[in-house]
């Protein structure tokens, strides 16, 4: 087929993907390229691609390439290429066995990203759901002493499925689970090794085995809540209940569904807000421990907030800047993901050169994040870049990425710094915290593609004087 | 003041219209912001601010002038 004259001026001045340079390996002798260097240590891979090849990287991933981009200009092209030029859903094989094996969705993502956005996240919802993440979180200190010690994933993990399923799904479905769920739900997040570009199925991997093995459980959890809601005398027989106090669930069972079906639609509803959530909590926590003079600056602000007894509810979708300034800084140095991941539909030019379709792409917050000429002195833990005039995120919306960027920037974000404000209202207020380990034993386990805190992660608490 | 919105990066959440509701308007079919007021006056800097800062999609901007 002829080409037309625009793709020959394109590949005349650009170059082809092999010229793109292709970044060292730690692991030589390894049959699929970089995989063992993306398992041992993926951010170490990210940022050797930046060091060695620039803006424009490139690693083998299994029998394909990853064309890997940084900086501004790769950054803003990346993003804002149209979904029929790159696209999400094959980039991810991972999430596959997670969502069900033949649970098809008829909507694509950015066809489900946006229905979440017009129904769950809708503007007007906030008020509602920050009241709700409000009570979750005085549930969850409810049981604590006036001292103690708690582990941050456990906690950050289970609070974040009640307040994810509680606003997403409904009140009634977030009455029926317990603890297990989020056990459950965490062993499937930590069933995302990335052995999946291999094969998301390859016998004899125990994290496999355990995520396949913790989708069972989900299914059976959520079963017995369809048959609670179905059967004559239970306490949670909701066959009469009228339409306006039905939730997501009970709309599901009407449809006729599977209890397997539903199960995948929830996990792939709550999959992008909970361990988001729950690992920027941990950190956002930690970094406020670590830095003793912003944990009393934020304090003081929330108590001169809450002083004439303001509801969070409210207060949580309003300015508070300081606590704000804190929460962006940790995202920026701890981005819940760190890779993401197109796969090319078509040719398409990326920061001059031609990279073939069934070329995987990808844009990496957690090096754009600590680019030295956007973000002075990277590594450290200074929340005001964000105040007047600085505004290092406004004046950087290419490499300040850690909600991503451009069409599909995150669309829970606004809910995702709602729910963080609430959250640090409320344990803030009432309770002061403390390191119970080395700073710096603090850490991610990034052997998987989601990744989580590492344990132990533990953290004293102690009730204030007079709360 | 100059404000402006990428209407690539618009989502639709109308957050500006709350915050500035005579400079950020709405369409309904697009889905997207439209831009009532390019030279807003001064009086609503703070407003604007506010609105650039918490758009969703990072998709205002505002120079100063």
């Amino acid at each position: 087929m002829p080409k037309s004259e625009a793709q020959v001026e394109v590949s005349r001045r650009a170059s082809t993907i092999e010229e793109i340079r292709e970044v060292s390996r730690r692991f030589p002798d390894s049959p699929h390229g970089h995989l063992e260097d993306l398992r041992d240590d993926p951010i170490d891979l990210l940022h050797r691609v930046r060091a060695e090849c620039g803006d424009v990287g490139r690693f083998r991933l299994a029998d394909r390439d990853v064309v890997l981009v940084s900086g501004a200009e790769a950054n803003e092209q990346f993003f804002r290429a149209p979904d029929s030029t790159l696209d999400q859903a094959a980039a991810y094989p991972f999430m596959t066995p997670i969502f069900g094996k033949g649970v098809v969705f008829d909507a694509s993502p950015e066809e489900r990203q946006q229905m979440l956005k017009n129904q769950a996240l809708r503007g007007d919802m906030m008020r509602g759901h920050a009241s709700t993440i409000e009570r979750e979180i005085r549930r969850m200190v409810a049981g604590w002493g006036d001292e103690g010690e708690i582990d941050l994933l456990d906690f950050f993990a289970e609070l974040t499925i009640y307040t994810t399923s509680a606003c997403l799904i409904g009140l009634p479905f977030r009455e029926q689970l317990d603890a297990r769920f989020a056990q459950h739900y965490h062993e499937l997040e930590r069933g995302t090794d990335a052995l999946a570009y291999v094969d998301p199925y390859m016998e004899g991997v125990e994290s496999f085995e355990r995520r396949d093995a913790a989708r069972e459980a989900l299914v059976a959890l959520v079963q017995d809540i369809i048959d609670q809601r179905v059967s004559a005398g239970s306490t949670s027989d909701r066959r009469e209940v009228p339409k306006d106090q039905r939730d997501l669930l009970d709309i599901l069972i009407s449809l006729d569904m599977s209890a397997d079906y539903i199960t995948g639609i929830f996990i792939s509803m709550m999959f992008a807000g909970h361990h988001t959530s729950s690992g920027t909590a941990s950190w956002a926590l930690i970094e406020l421990m670590r830095h003793p003079d912003v944990m009393a600056e934020v304090v003081a602000e929330l108590d001169e907030l809450y002083v004439d007894g303001a509801e969070v509810s409210f207060q949580a979708l309003r300015s508070i800047p300081r606590l704000e300034a804190a929460l962006k800084e940790t995202l920026r140095l701890h981005p819940p993901l760190i890779l993401l991941l197109r796969v090319a539909q078509e040719d398409i030019e990326i920061g001059g050169h031609v990279l073939p379709a069934g070329t995987m792409v990808g844009a990496t917050p957690r090096v754009s994040n600590r680019i030295a000429e956007d973000f002075p002195d990277p590594d450290s833990f200074d929340p005001g870049r964000y105040l007047d005039p600085r505004q290092e995120d406004l004046a950087n919306r290419w490499t300040w990425i850690p909600f991503g960027a451009g069409k599909h920037r995150c669309v829970g974000n606004a809910f995702a710094m709602m729910q963080m404000k609430a959250i640090f209202s409320v344990i803030l207020r009432d309770f002061e915290f403390e390191l119970a380990q080395p700073s710096e034993s603090y850490r991610d386990d990034t052997s998987k593609m989601v990744i989580q805190l590492a344990r132990p992660a533990r953290v004293r608490y102690r009730r204030r004087a007079g709360r | 003041m100059r404000v402006s919105a990428d209407l690539d990066l618009c989502q639709g959440h109308q957050n500006c219209q709350a915050e500035a509701p005579t400079v950020f308007g709405f369409d309904e079919d697009a889905d997207r912001v439209v831009l009532l007021d390019e030279h807003p006056d001064d009086a609503l800097r703070d407003a604007v601010r506010s609105a650039v800062k918490y758009c969703p999609a990072m998709a205002l901007s505002m120079e100063e002038k």
